[in-house]
């Protein structure tokens, strides 16, 4: 197993929401992919954004500013 | 063969269509369900389709919803939206994928219904909308183009009357999706059903709703959505929660092509063809001893065309016209009942004739040359 690293991750409400992300992040050089939503966040299925700690405070002001469908932003060692 | 019968189906497609779906088939995973680049693949062409279609129906990416085809798409519209003790204004003009829903509902669900009547031209006098609504009106259900007659509803004076009684406005856009302009919002559309494999000229097995903001379906069918695995009930945020099950990502990859393909030729030029070779088509047939026509020709219309010669079947001509000149064209009922019953055409059915962006004037020529040889022999 690869050794685990701080990220911030990014959820949202449908898969729909979270291509839109993708789609929106490629528009604008955002660091991350997607890949399945942690346990520690949510049990079940899903995707959500995974970037690096660093990234964590301009995906909060993306959050703040309310025009794309982020459900919530995690700290995470993943 | 020369295939007139489009308003059926397209048979012919773009080169792109048949490259996309193809290539969706040899590594095209599960949209929506995972975070594997085979799984985000189809979660990314499934997207983009959606965005290409909310940009062609001027709604919201997540509001246009995919289904099988325009009837499972209207069967979701019409039973989400329709409650016991609601009724519902529809119209003469419409195909089975309308009216056998709201048969069910006015039988099983205490639905009221009325219909906006045809006249034995075919044709719909506009107040009649009005005049058949209720204190408990839910939604105007019809049609934008007749799949029979070709005939056209002006969908924003329809829309205007709907949102002035603050009624919903579902439209069957079967005939119309990719050929006409289709803006939800300026015509007052509330739901817009849509099939993928006609004028949008996609693979089959593909169709869908655009949802307008603020309006809300319950969903018809619930299952799988690739996430809340753990609640009992379906998600409630659009599109998963009217998308349970796996999504036709093979025929949404090629309608994704196809929306392209409108897009690059013109969806004007592509509505001016079919409508002149319709045109033509009629131009060419109206006068000929026998030969009667239905519907309006003096306004815009579908790139359609309907007959029938004396009083032979219409299934005799068409089977004639395959046989003896390679025409492919649809006789019988076409699924529109009402219309027939009022155009008096009910038991000889009607041979339509059905225009694309890849039929000829040379095709036309020769269906209108088989036309006057029947009409005259």
């Amino acid at each position: 197993m690869r050794e685990k690293t701080l990220c911030t991750i990014v959820t949202f409400l449908t898969p729909t929401d979270a291509m839109a992300f993708e789609c929106f992040a490629g528009q604008h050089d955002l660091p991350g992919r997607l890949i399945p939503v942690p346990s520690a966040v949510s049990a079940g299925c899903g995707i959500c954004w995974c970037a690096p700690h660093e990234e964590a405070g301009a995906l909060g002001a993306l959050k703040a500013a309310n025009t794309l469908a982020i459900e919530a932003i995690y700290t995470l060692l993943i | 063969m020369i295939y007139l019968d489009n308003a059926a189906t397209t048979v012919k497609k773009p080169p792109a269509v048949i490259e996309s779906v193809t290539a969706a088939l040899t590594c095209m995973g599960s949209a929506n369900r995972a975070a594997h680049d085979i799984s985000l693949s189809a979660s990314r062409i499934v997207y983009e389709a959606r965005g290409k279609l909310a940009a062609m129906f001027s709604c919201d990416a997540e509001r246009v919803v995919f289904t099988a085809n325009a009837t499972e798409a209207l069967n979701i519209a019409v039973h989400g939206v329709l409650k016991p003790g609601d009724h519902a204004l529809t119209t003469d003009w419409e195909h089975n994928s309308v009216l056998r829903p709201l048969y069910r509902l006015e039988r099983d669900s205490q639905v009221g219904l009325s219909f906006a009547p045809a006249d034995s031209a075919g044709s719909i006098d506009y107040a009649d909308f009005e005049r058949f609504l209720q204190p408990d009106t839910r939604a105007i259900i019809c049609t934008h183009a007749s799949n029979l007659t070709g005939d056209m509803f002006d969908l924003g004076r329809i829309g205007e009357l709907a949102k002035t009684r603050d009624i919903l406005f579902i439209v069957d856009a079967s005939q119309t999706a990719g050929i006409f302009p289709l803006d939800m919002k300026r015509f007052g559309i509330d739901i817009l059903c849509f099939t993928g494999h006609k004028s949008l000229l996609g693979p089959q097995g593909v169709g869908g709703l655009a949802i307008g903001s603020g309006v809300d379906i319950a969903p018809w069918k619930v299952g799988g959505t690739g996430m809340d695995t753990f609640n009992h009930d379906q998600p409630q945020a659009y599109p998963e929660r009217l998308e349970a099950g796996t999504l036709n990502a093979h025929g949404i990859a090629g309608l994704s092509a196809a929306l392209d393909f409108i897009h690059d030729t013109g969806m004007q030029a592509i509505r001016m063809k079919e409508q002149a070779l319709a045109d033509r088509f009629y131009q060419g047939i109206k006068d000929l001893p026998q030969v009667t026509c239905y519907g309006d020709f003096s306004r815009e219309r579908a790139p359609i065309v309907s007959l029938n010669i004396g009083t032979t079947d219409s299934g005799t001509i068409s089977a004639e016209l395959a046989d003896a000149f390679g025409i492919a064209t649809r006789p019988g009922g076409h699924c529109a009942p009402r219309l027939h019953e009022a155009l008096g055409t009910k038991q000889q059915g009607a041979v339509r004739f059905s225009f694309s962006w890849f039929n000829t004037a040379d095709e036309t020529d020769a269906a209108i040359e088989a036309i006057r040889y029947l009409a005259t022999e």
